[in-house]
């Protein structure tokens, strides 16, 4: 069946059996590689992308549900070849070891520092508590979340004045 | 040497991103982009998938195989079975442990998840789907699922099909002076013990294991990108397993997404898709999932120890003896040391000064999964370490002592280092007092006692557990210990360009610790070359020199060394060609973070930059063009990191709950050459030390079954539950390493285990409540309390 959408504000169309989960759509299909695949159970977060600017687990959506949608993966963070504040973050606070759960753990908190720009390091955890790392420990992810949201801060002051 | 560290040197260093610089990553980049290239990423023309078949018995008979239906389904291209492989004299494999492994089972199924065959498909939905059609008729036979069934008489023989294997024994071993021993138990005026479980854990590395093998039927080239922490060993075990010629392997380790010692042993996997891309002529890929992972990649522990400790009148210890019994599955897989079947479990005296020492270890197969991995551990000093801290724990408990006196009154003293172990380690260096003082201090320790004593005479439950942990890491030397008969060397080549920025290629591989920057950082401290100007190459078996990989905290205590050492050497190159362009003598010459000067002439000086140009274009006679060099380096003693964890648990009397308030960890890992990413390491060692003490479990019903097979049933630490840490750190070199680094990928996993437990302990042990067996979950916890009579 065929599924129009738009990732990373580019609109496809494409041809897929029905059962195709969306993770798969975007490797496979797309051609994306930097969603990925860590449980196949919704437990993991490594495939986690925005679905309409929210966090979603890709491995537990089918194709069609995407139809008519916008999609943000990893490769839509930066702009213009400038890094999102979040992966400024990321960089900054050695937020990321093997960087196999990085993709998702930046999408889950860019979406959380647009809904709640002054998060608590509670919010934070909270909020990034359905994707596993099993390298940082999280206090550097904390820490990454946390500079990116200061630096949304700073650039609103800024553009304010 | 140590690193000098004069003010100058630190501002040189700085600019150099040399040792001691918290330099950002320079890997960074791909992985924030969402470019870091794993195996699953690797895509190749005509690449077919493959999916296995697994048992879902923990023992039975095959009576049949039915793959016809499966065959049947458009798009399969082959369902390949242990019958087909045994043709090609590939149905059985070796082992790292000296055992054999059934790479598809023939005769029998001996765990639930064996591989028993392969289906082979255009996509990978269509081989699912195939599967699950495969047919297998099994007559299931009793499941053996603990190591005290398994050697008990009359149990079922797993391994029947091992000429002269009449029970489940796998082995013996033994290490120290039993007589020794004895004689101080006969003269102690206490003795205490612990009898305890370290359970079945698992690595899970976020990425699964998998591979693409890719060989061409014309050239006979075979190019296998997979998820492996030792690319090299796995090539030669390729050409011996496969019989495939070496020269035409080439083993690519791409970006690994965590190994934890999940990705040291070969899988079957592996090698029915190198088998299978060779038979079809296409290549095929195979990407476990999460469940093929936990059930049947190398697991961790499974060790039941019990022991003692003879203690004199001024509570001294003066013996230890340690049983061990391991459960290593149906195939004795374990990834160690060829000449040691507990890894380096003798490691068990720990930071104390025991003079005497007897460990006795034996191994059974069980039905269930192979492959015992050091899970973020130097081969089982984990468990080693686990024991030692639990047991000085119970010692204090029977002295009456606060724990950090029982262990200031035996710990190792700074003054003997060197320190022979009986049990043989020549412990490199150390100063445990200074470490657990620091730790103390952080921890505001004496203040926190006060708050028990008051919280306990109200009846509410507060512990504080420490751990005092010595590690044993870096192997080789290579004499000792090997790796299937590989001794343990690591390997670093580094070329200076004519530009002066050069390409460092190592023998280990990264899996998220940072290799790209640590490595250029030893460069830049020995040479004086940025960081930046330093590309750092691992895991290509064409492209990098011959190393045994990462793992038990090699990196750095080996290729590290090996890179520092080459990079010696060719600034004793570049001393013969900045004598040639000074027109002085090379004895005058001197060198200085990346300037060559002539003996009282500082000002004039040639930089490591000049002379790299200088040695492509104008040379002295008699001199080879180049600044280029190889190491292979032999390490003659391994490092022994150590340090002092503290713990704050706070626990629910009415639902058992228990909440880890403080964590401070102060390590001593020698030089850290890069702060940030040493401290990154303790971080994630920590959590997954969590996890094992209080969430992480395998476990098994009574017919074999495995729980502990997804995600939701095998718990991994959030962000929500693990803890916020405090790190401490002391500085103690290693005096044989030429950066004085030890390593420290493992120590928090080493370490904390006890340190949690400890806590848990020594809030409860006043109750005599006196061991509680990972993962320390709520319902154990109030189980324990009631079975006191506490209640709410």
């Amino acid at each position: 069946m065929k599924v129009t959408f738009e990732i990373n504000g580019a609109e496809k169309s494409v041809d897929v059996e029905a059962r195709t989960l969306v993770v798969d759509l975007i490797r496979t299909k797309l051609g994306m590689t930097g969603t990925h695949i860590g449980c196949d159970t919704s437990n993991c977060g490594a495939c986690t992308v925005l679905l309409d600017g929210r966090p979603v687990k890709s491995c537990t959506l089918l194709a069609p549900m995407l139809e008519g949608r916008k999609v943000t993966t990893v490769e839509g963070l930066a702009q213009g070849g400038k890094l999102d504040a979040i992966q400024e973050g990321f960089h900054a606070e050695h937020g990321l070891q093997c960087g196999f759960c990085t993709p998702g753990m930046m999408l889950v908190g860019k979406a959380l520092i647009e809904a709640n720009p002054h998060p608590t390091e509670d919010e934070i955890r909270w909020g990034i508590s359905g994707n596993i790392c099993r390298c940082t420990g999280y206090m550097n992810i904390v820490k990454a979340i946390q500079h990116a949201a200061a630096a949304n801060a700073a650039e609103n002051v800024a553009g304010v004045a | 040497m140590a690193v000098d560290t004069t003010e100058a040197a630190a501002a040189a260093r700085q600019a150099m991103g040399g040792i001691g610089v918290s330099l950002a990553r320079k890997e960074d980049a791909r992985f924030l982009h969402g470019q870091g290239h794993y195996v699953d990423d690797v895509v190749l023309p005509g690449m077919l998938h493959m999916v296995i078949v697994r048992s879902p018995h923990a023992h039975a008979r095959i009576k049949g195989i039915d793959s016809s239906a499966a065959m049947a389904v458009p798009g399969v291209i082959a369902v390949v079975t242990g019958e087909l492989l045994a043709q090609h004299k590939l149905a059985w494999m070796p082992t790292l442990s000296g055992d054999t492994q059934a790479v598809l089972a023939t005769d029998k199924v001996r765990f639930q998840g064996q591989e028993v065959a392969c289906v082979i498909a255009e996509t990978k939905y269509i081989a699912e789907d195939a599967a699950a059609l495969v047919s297998v008729d099994y007559e299931p036979l009793q499941a053996v699922t603990t190591p005290q069934q398994a050697i008990a008489p009359g149990a079922p023989v797993i391994r029947d099909e091992k000429e002269g294997q009449t029970d489940n024994k796998i082995y013996h071993w033994e290490a120290g002076d039993k007589e020794a021993t004895d004689a101080a138990f006969a003269r102690a005026t206490k003795v205490v013990s612990l009898e305890t479980f370290y359970p079945r854990c698992h690595p899970s590395p976020l990425e699964t294991c998998g591979c693409v093998a890719d060989l061409d039927p014309v050239t006979g080239n075979a190019t296998i990108y997979m998820t492996s922490q030792a690319p090299h060993a796995h090539r030669t075990l390729f050409a011996i397993v496969a019989g495939l010629p070496e020269e035409k392997i080439r083993i690519i380790s791409p970006d690994l997404g965590g190994g934890f010692g999940n990705k040291v042993p070969i899988y079957p996997g592996y090698v029915v898709a190198t088998a299978a891309s060779l038979l079809i002529g296409r290549p095929v890929k195979w990407i476990e999932d999460r469940t093929d992972n936990l059930i049947s990649t190398g697991f961790a522990r499974d060790y039941y120890m019990d022991g003692s400790v003879a203690i004199d009148e001024n509570g001294k210890f003066i013996g230890l003896r340690v049983n061990l019994l391991s459960d290593n599955g149906a195939f004795f897989a374990d990834a160690q040391p060829s000449k040691f079947k507990a890894g380096l479990f003798h490691i068990v005296t720990g930071s104390y000064d025991i003079p005497a020492a007897h460990i006795v270890a034996n191994g059974a197969y069980t039905n269930k999964a192979p492959g015992g991995v050091a899970y973020r551990c130097s081969f089982r000093v984990t468990e080693a370490s686990y024991f030692i801290e639990r047991l000085v724990e119970s010692a204090a408990v029977e002295l009456g002592q606060d724990p950090v006196t029982t262990r200031l009154n035996n710990f190792i003293q700074p003054e003997a280092f060197p320190y022979t172990s009986a049990s043989g380690f020549e412990y490199d260096s150390g100063d445990y007092p200074a470490a657990m003082k620091v730790a103390l201090d952080m921890l505001g320790y004496d203040e926190l006692r006060k708050e028990q004593a008051e919280k306990r005479a109200r009846g509410e439950l507060m512990g504080i557990g420490v751990a005092s942990f010595t590690e044993v890491v870096g192997a080789g030397k290579g004499k000792d210990y090997d790796i299937a008969g590989l001794r343990m060397f690591d390997s670093a080549e580094l070329r200076i360009h004519p530009t002066g920025k050069g390409i460092l290629k190592l023998g280990v591989k990264s899996q998220g610790q940072g290799h790209e920057t640590t490595f250029a950082q030893i460069v830049a401290e020995e040479l004086g070359i940025p960081a930046s100007d330093i590309e750092v190459r691992e895991g290509d078996t064409d492209n990098t020199p011959f190393g045994l990989g990462t793992y038990a905290s090699r990196s750095t205590p080996v290729g590290g060394a090996a890179t520092a050492i080459v990079a010696r050497k060719l600034r004793d190159k570049g001393k013969l060609i900045a004598a040639h362009l000074f027109e002085a003598d090379v004895a005058d010459i001197e060198f200085d973070h990346g300037k060559y000067n002539v003996k009282g002439s500082p000002d004039n000086v040639k930089t490591i930059q000049d002379i790299a140009f200088a040695a492509y274009t104008n040379l002295p006679d008699g001199l080879e063009a180049g600044l280029e060099g190889v190491t292979y380096y032999d390490p003659p003693n391994m490092t022994f990191p150590f340090g002092t964890y503290l713990v704050v648990v706070d626990i629910d009397k009415g639902t058992g709950q228990v909440k880890v308030r403080r964590m401070v960890a102060v390590d001593d890992c020698g030089v850290r050459i890069n702060p940030m990413i040493v401290e990154g390491q303790i971080h994630g060692g920590l959590t997954e030390g969590f996890g094992i003490a209080f969430m992480e479990l395998i476990t098994f019903d009574d017919e074999g079954n495995c729980i502990g097979s997804n995600f939701m049933d095998y718990l991994i630490p959030t962000a929500w539950e693990t803890p916020r840490f405090e790190l401490g750190q002391t500085v103690t070199p290693s005096p044989h390493h030429p950066i004085g680094a030890k390593g420290v990928g493992e120590s928090a996993t080493v370490g904390s285990p006890a340190a949690y437990v400890n806590a848990v302990i020594d809030a409860l042990s006043h109750l005599g409540i006196t061991n509680i067996d990972m993962p320390i979950t709520s319902d154990k916890v109030w189980a324990a309390l009631r079975s006191k009579g506490v209640t709410e």
